[in-house]
C-alpha cells in the first residue's frame, strides 16, 4: 500500500520489548518490531496469557521503556515526550474498574480535557462541545449528570471510551476492555470501537482475548505467541493460514477454521448419524458432540437420529426400536438409557 | 446536586463561621458583654484586662482554631485522594510523630543530657518546644519526601510512613519510660494539644507558612481529580502522578508540621472533615470539596474551641478530646445517613 493510499497514525521502528534486568542479560520477549496502524484502522491484538500483549500495549503507550527501537504517533516519538504531550497524541481505557463513585458521568469525561486546561483545569467552550460529541458517540449523553456508581458496568467502559474520544487522540489504546462484561455489552462495545474507528478516522488498537469477536470487527490482528513471534493480517488470512489455530493450540480444544469456534475435545463414544440438517441439525450435533459422540451423516448400522422438524421431535432409532423425545435434553437421557 | 444548592450550602458555612467565630470570642472564663467586645474590635480602650484578653488571648486562639480546622482538613483530603484510603489523614506518613519525637527530646532528654539541652533551651526559650517540634517533623519529612522519589508506588510509601510513625512511636515510648514524672507530665500535656500557646508572634510565623500550603494545595486540584481515576488513567490524560505526589507531600508537610508543632498533635479533625464534605455535598471532586473541608474544618475546630472552654468554669478541656468526643458522633452521624463514603472509596 502506498503512502498517498493510507496515512500511518502509529508506527514502530525496530521496537523490541521486555524488561531490563540488573543482573543478568535482559529479558526480551519480542524484538525488531516494525508495527503500523493507518487511520480509520481496528487493529486487536490477541494471544494467550502470558505471551507480552500488556507489554506490548505499555511501550507503545510510553508507560514502559522499550529495550530498543521507539514509537511514532503521527511521526513524533513518544519516549522523549512528557505525560502532557503523550496525553495529546494517545488515550488509554483500562481493563480495571473505577474505584470512585460520586464523580458524575460528565466530570469523568471532561477529565478527558485535562492535556487542554489551563492548571485551574477550567473548561472552554470548545472542551464542553467536545465532551458532549464524546457522550454522544457513546450514546450516553442523557446519562451525563447521573454518578458512575449508578451506572452498569457496560456503560461505565463506554464512559472510559468517551473519556478517551474526549481527549480527543490519533491514536486510542485500550487494554482488554470487554474483560468484565457480560456477551451483549462485548459486542456492542465491539461494535462500537469498530464504528468509532471508522467514522472518526482515529487509530484503535486494543487486546483482547475474545477471538471470535476480534476476528467479526478488526481490520487487521496482530497475533503473539508463547514462542515470541507476532503475525499480523487480515482476520480471515491469519485463519487460513492455521496460525490461529498454531496459537491456540491445546490438548483439551481445536480451533475450528471452518465455523471460527474452538470445539472442545471430549472423549469419543459410539458414531451416530443424524439424518436433518439445517438449524435443528447443527444444535443437535453440538449437542452430541459434547456429550463424546461422534457425529456422522453416513448410516453407521448402530444407532440414528431423525429430526421431525415441523414438530420439533428427534426420533432414535436404534436396533429396530424408536423412542420419540420432545427436545434435546430427553434425547440426551433416551441416548443414554437405549 | 444542583449548583445553586451548592453555593448556598457555602454560604451558610461563612454565615456559621461567623457565627461561631462571634461566639468564641464571646465565651471564656472571664465575662465579658458583647457589645464591649465589639468596642475593642473597633480599636477602642474599653478596659486594660478586658482588652488584653480579648485582643491577646481569645483573638489569636480564634483564628489558630481556623487555620488548625482548615489546614488540618485539606492535608487530610489530600492524603485520602492519594493514597485511596478513607483512613489516611495529614499524619499518615508519619509526621506528627516526627514532631512528637523531637518534642519529647526537648523535653525530656534534657535529664540525660542536661548540658547540651539546657543551653539549647535558654537560647531558644518559648520558642524551645516549637522549634524541636518543626526539627522533628522536618527530618521524618525529608526521609519520606526521598522514599517517594525512589517509590513509584503509592501504597508502598504508605507503609513505609506508617512504619517511621511506629519506629518514633518507639523512641518516645523509650523516652517516657525513663524520664521524671514532671517532664513526662508536660510532654503529654503537649500531646493534649493546645490552641492557646499560639500568640501574636507565633501567629506571624504560623500563619503564612500554613496559608502557603493551602495555596498549593489549591493548585493542585486538577491533578487530583485525574488521581481519582487511578493513577494509571491519570498518567492517560497526562497527569505526572510522581510531580503530583511530591507536591502533594510538601504541601501537607508544610501546613500539618507547622500547626503540630505550636500546637500540638490535633487527631480527628483530618481525617474525619473529608468525609462530612463528601457527605454533605455529595461529590468527589476536588473542585469543591477543597474549599468545602476549609469552611467545615474551620467552623468545627470554633466549635470545639467553645465547647472545650467548659462554661461557667475555669478549667479548659484538652483541645484534642474535644474534637474526638463531639466531632465523633457527628462524623458517624453523616456517615450512616449518607453511605457516600463507600461511593467514594468502592
Amino acid at each position: 500500500m502506498g503512502d498517498n493510499y493510507c496515512k500511518d497514525i502509529l508506527e514502530t521502528e525496530g521496537l523490541a520489548i521486555g524488561y531490563k534486568q540488573k543482573r543478568s542479560e535482559d529479558l526480551c520477549l519480542l524484538s525488531d518490531l516494525n508495527l503500523t496502524i493507518c487511520r480509520g484502522e481496528l487493529v486487536c491484538l490477541l494471544g494467550p496469557n502470558g505471551s507480552g500483549k500488556s507489554t506490548l500495549m505499555r511501550t507503545i503507550a510510553g508507560l514502559q521503556a522499550p529495550l530498543k527501537g521507539k514509537t511514532l504517533v503521527e511521526g513524533k516519538p513518544i519516549r522523549e515526550r512528557n505525560f502532557g504531550e503523550i496525553a495529546r497524541l494517545l488515550s488509554i481505557v483500562l481493563t480495571e474498574r473505577l474505584q470512585v463513585g460520586n464523580l458524575s458521568v460528565y466530570h469523568i469525561v471532561s477529565l478527558g480535557r485535562h492535556p487542554y486546561t489551563s492548571w485551574m483545569g477550567r473548561l472552554s467552550e470548545k472542551d464542553e462541545s467536545m465532551i458532549k460529541w464524546a457522550l454522544e458517540q457513546v450514546g450516553l449523553w442523557q446519562y451525563a449528570n447521573k454518578f458512575i456508581n449508578q451506572l452498569s458496568d457496560g456503560e461505565r467502559q463506554r464512559v472510559m471510551i468517551a473519556k478517551a474520544l474526549a481527549q480527543d487522540t490519533p491514536l486510542i489504546m485500550l487494554d482488554e476492555p470487554t474483560a468484565h462484561l457480560d456477551l451483549p455489552n462485548r459486542v456492542e462495545i465491539m461494535r462500537l470501537l469498530r464504528s468509532l474507528a471508522k467514522e472518526t478516522d482515529k487509530a484503535i488498537l486494543l487486546s483482547t482475548h475474545e477471538l471470535d469477536l476480534a476476528l467479526q470487527a478488526a481490520d487487521l490482528i496482530w497475533l503473539m505467541s508463547k514462542n515470541q513471534d507476532l503475525r499480523i493480517g487480515a482476520p480471515e488470512d491469519l485463519v487460513l493460514s492455521g496460525s490461529i489455530e498454531d496459537t491456540f493450540k491445546n490438548k483439551s480444544f481445536n480451533f475450528d477454521r471452518k465455523s471460527g469456534n474452538f470445539i472442545m475435545n471430549y472423549q469419543k463414544k459410539e458414531t451416530i448419524q443424524v439424518v436433518g440438517n439445517d438449524v435443528m441439525g447443527f444444535w443437535t450435533q453440538r449437542a452430541l458432540s459434547r456429550e463424546g459422540y461422534q457425529v456422522t451423516c453416513e448410516a453407521t448400522g448402530n444407532c440414528a437420529i431423525h429430526l421431525i422438524e415441523d414438530k420439533r421431535e428427534w426420533e432414535i432409532h436404534r436396533n429396530g426400536k424408536i423412542t420419540t423425545c420432545k427436545n434435546i435434553q430427553e434425547l440426551l437421557l433416551g441416548l443414554k438409557s437405549s | 446536586m444542583q449548583n445553586k444548592t451548592k453555593i448556598l450550602l457555602f454560604v451558610s458555612l461563612f454565615v456559621l463561621i461567623a457565627v461561631f467565630l462571634i461566639a468564641d470570642l464571646i465565651l471564656g472564663s472571664v465575662k465579658i458583654p458583647s457589645d464591649k467586645i465589639l468596642a475593642i474590635l473597633m480599636g477602642e480602650d474599653v478596659k486594660a484586662s478586658w482588652n488584653y484578653i480579648i485582643l491577646n488571648f481569645r483573638l489569636p486562639k480564634a483564628f489558630t482554631a481556623i487555620l488548625v480546622g482548615a489546614g488540618l482538613s485539606v492535608s487530610g483530603l489530600m492524603m485520602q485522594t492519594l493514597f485511596r484510603n478513607p483512613l489516611a489523614g495529614p499524619y499518615v506518613l508519619g509526621i506528627s510523630s516526627g514532631a512528637s519525637l523531637g518534642v519529647a527530646l526537648m523535653v525530656m532528654a534534657s535529664v540525660l543530657l542536661p548540658g547540651v539541652f539546657g543551653v539549647v533551651y535558654s537560647f531558644l526559650g518559648s520558642w524551645a518546644l516549637v522549634v524541636a517540634a518543626i526539627v522533628g517533623a522536618s527530618i521524618i519529612f525529608v526521609i519520606i519526601g526521598m522514599a517517594s522519589i525512589r517509590i513509584s508506588d503509592s501504597v508502598s510509601l504508605l507503609i513505609i510512613g506508617i512504619m517511621f510513625g511506629s519506629i518514633t512511636g518507639a523512641v518516645v515510648n523509650i523516652l517516657q519510660y525513663f524520664s521524671d514524672p514532671e517532664q513526662l507530665q508536660s510532654f503529654i500535656v503537649w500531646t493534649f494539644g493546645s490552641l492557646s500557646g499560639v500568640a501574636w508572634t507565633e501567629m506571624q510565623l504560623m500563619a503564612p507558612v500554613v496559608v502557603i500550603g493551602l495555596l498549593m494545595s489549591f493548585v493542585l486540584i486538577k491533578p487530583l481529580d485525574a488521581l481519582l481515576l487511578g493513577e494509571n488513567y491519570a498518567r492517560g490524560v497526562g497527569i505526572s502522578v510522581n510531580r503530583t505526589r511530591t507536591w502533594v507531600i510538601i504541601s501537607t508537610a508544610l501546613v500539618a508540621g507547622t500547626l503540630t508543632a505550636f500546637t500540638g498533635p490535633i487527631a480527628f479533625i483530618g481525617v474525619a472533615v473529608p468525609h462530612m464534605a463528601r457527605a454533605i455535598f455529595g461529590t468527589a471532586s476536588h473542585k469543591v470539596l477543597l474549599p468545602a473541608v476549609v469552611l467545615i474544618g474551620a467552623a468545627l475546630m470554633l466549635v470545639c474551641d467553645i465547647l472545650s472552654q467548659v462554661p461557667g468554669n475555669q478549667t479548659t478541656l484538652p483541645i484534642n478530646s474535644v474534637t474526638a468526643i463531639f466531632g465523633g458522633p457527628v462524623v458517624i452521624w453523616v456517615i450512616v445517613r449518607s453511605r457516600s463514603v463507600k461511593a467514594s472509596f468502592s
